[in-house]
């Protein structure tokens, strides 16, 4: 096998995995932020963030056929399916969650699947109205046309990067730029992290605990909204089940770089994605006679292997990535 | 099913001998008779109301007698009897017995030991595909023996379904060594990535599962004698399979309820429930919390890995579809809506929600399209089950977090802080009871303890070790 | 909530007594047993709603004979113990004479074996898995092509049409595209064609790994055995990396939604279907118009195959009907009608089974989407079954 092809090979993965790693890190941060203040798997998210990839192709369908600028209809889909996103979730932990606070652990986690289930057939009913299931998301053609080419080494070929790409990019640093600034600089921050450290002590501080978790429910909501539409622009196709598993990965990405951290729910994402673009390559090289043992390792393990190397971490770095080595109060 | 885990009684209940056993005879007489006149719905309603009866034999307080009678004449003679007739029944049955043998074990995991597993699924495929590899022609491909052509001699089916309880809880202890240092909910996540992995295994390694193709047709033990029975008892060939695995899972149910109650009142079991409550406390008293952990582990694999076995005859195909994250997770709800650590809840967990979604949600759907035959499309009842039993688990939780049947523990851990709330009031009963004469139930109303507005201040009415 | 739990049911079963008293002639019921909620309900909806229409169609039919016909949608969740479990209500009802399904093989397998000692037939719009038949069974029946006639026809076109030397072998990790794959490898090997790689993968979005490694090892096709709504996806992502060589199906893709999903991507995408393309049948703008005021939703391509199946059905009911001079016939009767019947006039053409439930014979199309994104037949082969 030619070192051309090898290098070919890894900078596709590292440009494809980061681009993933981006939006499974967008969603991944409204699972950490969700479970930062209420220790709660958020199973609802995935679907949230599919409302807001529903948000966006509606956007995008609507504006189709208009002349506006494509980076116009963006801003126009990401802030509605922000706001769409956002209210949704707050409203679901309004409903679904608020009155369970005191109940034993998993009882908000079963809520959670249930109001998963429920938003799934919603979705689709909504949808199924105008005969609608493949959401395939209609774009501006400058979001298809080549940006620009990674150059690969020892080879002359290029890794081009589309526009959409680059979109992808630069949302979500924007958005982590963003809750970055909001968490450790704002008032609303530090409330947030008073909070998640200590309910009952941020209570006697005077901060409003339930605005509080509302608040990030919101900014987790509009976060997931975010996502679901890069996930649609980046995949092109959104459907009402479709969050299922970007959700269990994204969450999963979260607990990779420590759940609770955002830092660590980004680095989880990027790192999630290059493993899972890393281990779908595997059986490639098996043509080195070296490295014929990979031969059987092929996409179909693409998933397991992110799962097999979250278990390694998890034993070696109990914490996450990012995490902090928290010892159990008494 | 065993009475001594329910808290005292106070005498103030009513002796409901007799009403048990007129409801048992009314609606077990209305079933037999009317089980094949009825509309779906109607029939679904009233199979319902029957199985109910074996609920109040549980609950209510009548003679001894009485329970074992409705007990036995209801699993003994009316079900295989209706069972007869109406094959849906019986497979309904013996589908709930699976999923409260499942829900059990899970039960001793989550809601003993306090482990939430998400992967649970993973021991059920273990079980299935042990037997359903051996039992099958997969077998003869595999070896290429022509003496294995059609799989195994069917009478090692009992063995197998010892060597389905060792292997499920040799793998629950491989896949626990690793996983069981972490804390909650990274080991949700890994296990649900173990889940997945055995799936994906059983997807991939096609040498020895065939794939996604699946396995079929996988045998079950001979039993000729009860065959006899069953043909004199007017059941038909291709009955009688159903009718043996129907007196089997009975029989087994019966033995994990067994091993159930005396592993929660042994010294392991409160080794779990401390576990469950604090690990630290645990530790210090002596618990030896990774050997503990893992004795869990194994032992609520076990109970998955035997009903694999039976769920791998009954079925005789098995493929990876059906070994998916949603089984483990219907699991879970099973356990949670039923009230975790309580076995009985546990049970009326996994009748409730295999009645709704394998015979209620249908029979609804069945009979809203023959009434409403020109329904929006968009608007059938047959594509929203999922939607229904969304519904049903998050209102169960909101109304009844502690589970339709808590244990005694549960019940009073939920409402400690509150001093005094009060419970949903249909559901006040129970509450009551078990609530030793009512010294938890008083004051505020229902409506107070829920609402999300006084949240905060119970919250901080309690001490901060929840999380 | 118990007390409104118990007088919902006493007023529905109530509801329901009345509304079985007011029907004076018999009712005969077709059922579907399809995925009708979760991520395949899609799918699955078009094979109930494609039923519906033929329903629709020969409802007067039925009621000149004197019967109500009825179509009963039965969810089996893609889940083969649901699927079983609803097979055995079918079997309980005894006005259900018929049922089309299922969709996926791995349900489609125990739910015949559970419906076979009552004698209830099923006609399969979507199962291609060998064994679905292979384990001649009385009641189980299939309109659509063979894995081993798929496959190896398929392949067939790569080869000597499209010169194909050396082929990427892509499966969807069910039985149905896994099936289909390995008949395809099969032939390939047994013609000494150069298999670059074959895999599968479950994954619905995310084809990067996968396209980077046709990139580096060129082949000059791909066979992707699977579903539109995957594929569709995949051939978007494919062709927006820049590789342009023909991509080949088989019937899962036989549906215009191909179209919308892969937009650009669907150029030189090839499937074999049994079904002739529906712009060239008078009969199939029909169905198509049917279907579209019916239900506010374009007809797929499971739509038309569970419209062929539930029109085999209910032929097979109305000769079942004739034979038993125009009374109520028994569920065996209708069982041996299908197997016996001739039913011509079908979107698939001409459907008659063999002694195990196949097609003796059909025209496999092998259809292109052109560069106008059209569907267009690029040739046909006149398949048989293995058994007559």
């Amino acid at each position: 096998m030619e070192l051309g092809i090898v290098a070919f090979v890894l900078t596709n993965v590292l440009v494809k995995g980061l681009l993933v790693g981006f939006v499974y890190a967008i969603i991944a941060l409204g699972y950490t932020m969700v479970y930062g203040v209420l220790q709660l798997i958020n199973f609802a998210h995935s679907e949230v963030f599919i409302t807001g990839g529903v948000v966006g192709f509606e956007v995008f369908r609507i504006l189709g056929p208009s002349p506006m600028n494509g980076y116009l209809k963006l801003a126009i889909a990401l802030i509605a399916a922000m706001i769409v996103a956002g209210f949704l979730n707050v409203l679901i932990e309004r409903l679904a969650y608020r009155p369970l606070r005191n109940a034993p652990r998993l009882v908000p986690l079963i809520s959670a699947i249930g109001v998963s289930l429920v938003l799934q057939d919603v979705i689709r009913f909504l949808e199924g109205l105008a005969g609608r299931f493949n959401l395939v998301y209609v774009l501006p053609d400058v979001f298809t046309q080549r940006a620009f080419g990674v150059p690969v080494p020892f080879s002359t070929a290029i890794v081009p990067v589309q526009g959409k790409d680059v979109i992808v990019i630069v949302v979500a640093i924007l958005m982590l730029v963003g809750l970055t600034y909001l968490v450790n600089y704002t008032r609303l921050g530090r409330a947030i992290r008073a909070v998640a450290q200590d309910r009952t002590t941020s209570g006697l501080m005077g901060i409003d605990a339930n605005r509080i978790i509302s608040l990030t429910f919101l900014i987790g909501g509009a976060l997931g909204g975010v996502g679901g539409v890069l996930f649609g622009i980046f995949f092109s196709k959104v459907d009402p089940y479709a969050g299922t598993i970007p959700g269990i990965k994204a969450f999963t990405a979260a607990v990779l770089g420590g759940i609770g951290s955002i830092p660590g729910a980004v680095l989880g994402g990027l790192v999630l994605g290059l493993l899972e673009n890393l281990i779908g390559v595997l059986n490639v090289f098996a043509q080195v006679p070296a490295l014929g043992f990979l031969k059987s390792i092929g996409a179909e393990y693409k998933d397991i292997g992110a799962f097999i190397a979250l278990i390694l971490i998890l034993i070696f770095r109990p914490a996450g990535l990012l995490g902090r080595n928290t010892t159990e109060k008494v | 099913m065993t009475t001594a885990s329910l808290p005292p009684r106070p005498s103030t209940r009513p002796d409901r001998t007799w009403l048990l056993v007129a409801y048992t005879v009314i609606t077990g007489a209305l079933l037999v008779i009317f089980e094949q006149n009825l509309p779906t719905l109607a029939q679904s309603g009233l199979l319902t109301l029957f199985l109910a009866s074996l609920y109040f034999a549980h609950q209510w307080r009548a003679a001894p007698w009485a329970k074992i009678a409705v007990g036995a004449a209801s699993l003994l003679f009316v079900l295989p009897l209706v069972g007869r007739d109406n094959g849906a029944i019986f497979d309904l049955i013996i589908q709930i017995a699976i999923f409260a043998a499942l829900a059990l074990g899970l039960n001793i995991v989550v809601g003993l030991a306090g482990l939430l597993d998400l992967g649970y699924v993973a021991f059920f495929a273990v079980g299935a595909y042990l037997w359903g590899i051996f039992a099958s022609p997969q077998i003869g491909r595999i070896y290429e023996g022509a003496a294995f052509a059609n799989g195994i001699n069917p009478n090692l089916f009992w063995l197998f379904l010892a060597v389905g309880i060792a292997a499920a809880a040799f793998v629950g202890i491989l896949i626990g060594l690793p996983v069981l240092k972490l804390r909650g909910d990274y080991l949700a996540i890994v296990t649900l990535g173990l889940g997945e992995v055995i799936r994906v295994l059983a997807t991939n390694l096609t040498v020895y599962t065939n794939g996604s193709q699946g396995i079929t047709p996988i045998g079950s033990a001979p039993v000729g004698p009860l065959n006899a029975v069953a043909a004199r008892l007017g059941f038909t060939e291709d009955q009688y399979n159903l009718f043996f695995l129907y007196f089997l899972v009975l029989l087994i149910v019966g033995l994990v309820i067994l091993v159930n109650t005396r592993l929660d009142r042994s010294r392991i079991g409160r080794a779990w429930i401390a576990i469950r409550e604090d690990e630290v406390a645990a530790q210090a008293m002596g618990v030896p919390l990774v050997r503990t952990k893992l004795l869990a582990f194994a032992t609520g694999a076990s109970f998955a890995g035997i009903m694999g076995v039976i769920f791998a005859a009954k079925q005789a195909f098995i493929s990876p579809e059906s070994f998916n994250f949603f089984q483990s997770i219907g699991v879970l709800s099973m356990v949670i809506l039923g009230g975790m650590g309580s076995i009985p809840g546990v049970i009326l967990g996994a009748g409730v929600v295999t009645l709704l979604n394998l015979n209620l949600l249908p029979a609804l759907s069945e009979q809203l399209q023959a009434t409403i035959p020109n329904l929006n499309p968009n608007l059938d009842p047959a594509k929203y089950q999922r939607f229904i039993f969304g519904v049903i688990l998050v209102l169960m939780m909101l109304y009844r977090p502690e589970g339709l049947l808590p244990s005694v523990r549960r019940q009073i851990e939920m409402h400690e802080g509150d001093d005094g709330t009060a419970v949903p009031d249909s559901l006040s009963d129970n509450a009551a009871r078990a609530a030793n004469g009512g010294a938890l139930t008083t004051g505020r109303n229902a409506e107070d303890a829920l609402s999300p507005g006084l949240a905060t201040r119970e919250e901080n009415d309690r001490s901060g070790e929840e999380r | 909530m118990k007390k409104i739990g118990l007088s919902t049911l006493v007023i529905a079963g109530a509801l329901s007594m009345g509304s079985s008293l007011a029907q004076q002639r018999q009712t005969i019921k077709l059922a579907t047993l399809s995925p009708l909620s979760g991520g395949q309900s899609d799918l699955g909806t078009q094979i109930k709603n494609g039923a519906q229409v033929a329903v629709n169609e020969y409802r007067a039919q039925f009621q000149k004979l004197g019967f109500n016909l009825q179509l009963v949608g039965f969810d089996d969740q893609a889940d083969p113990a649901t699927g079983t479990a609803a097979a055995r209500r079918i079997a309980a009802d005894r006005a259900i004479l018929g049922v089309v399904g299922t969709l996926n093989s791995g349900v489609a397998i125990p739910a015949s074996a559970a419906l076979a000692p009552s004698n209830v037939a099923m006609v399969s719009p979507a199962n291609t898995a060998n064994a679905v038949t292979d384990r001649g069974l009385k009641n189980m029946n299939r309109i659509v092509a063979r894995d081993d006639s798929q496959g190896p026809n398929g392949a067939r076109y790569l080869v000597d049409t499209l010169k194909a030397k050396k082929v990427y072998v892509l499966n969807d990790k069910t039985a149905y595209g896994e099936g289909l794959a390995s008949e395809v490898e099969k032939y390939l090997r047994s013609k000494n064609v150069a298999i670059a790689g074959a895999e599968g993968t479950e994954e619905k979005n995310d084809f990067s790994s996968i396209i980077t490694k046709i990139q580096a090892l060129q082949p000059d096709a791909i066979y992707f055995g699977g579903i539109y709504n995957q594929i569709g996806v995949f051939a978007k992502q494919l062709r927006e990396a820049g590789v342009n060589v023909p991509l080949m199906g088989g019937d899962g893709l036989d549906s215009a939604e191909l179209l919308t999903i892969a937009g650009n991507g669907a150029k030189n995408i090839y499937f074999t279907t049994v079904a002739a393309p529906l712009t060239e049948l008078p009969a199939a703008q029909k169905f198509a118009d049917a279907y579209k005021k019916a239900f506010n939703d374009n007809a797929q391509g499971f739509g038309a195959f569970g419209y062929d199946a539930a029109k085999v059905v209910l032929e097979g009911m109305l000769k079942a009907v004739r034979d038993n001079k125009n009374k109520l016939p028994t569920r065996a009767q209708v069982q041996t009608a299908i197997r016996a019947n001739k039913v011509s006039g079908l979107l698939s053409g001409t459907v008659q089974f063999n002694s195990v439930g196949d097609r003796r014979e059909a025209k496999l199309y092998v259809i292109k989407v052109n560069d106008q994104l059209k569907f267009a037949p690029a040739g046909s082969v006149d398949v048989k079954a293995p058994r007559q």
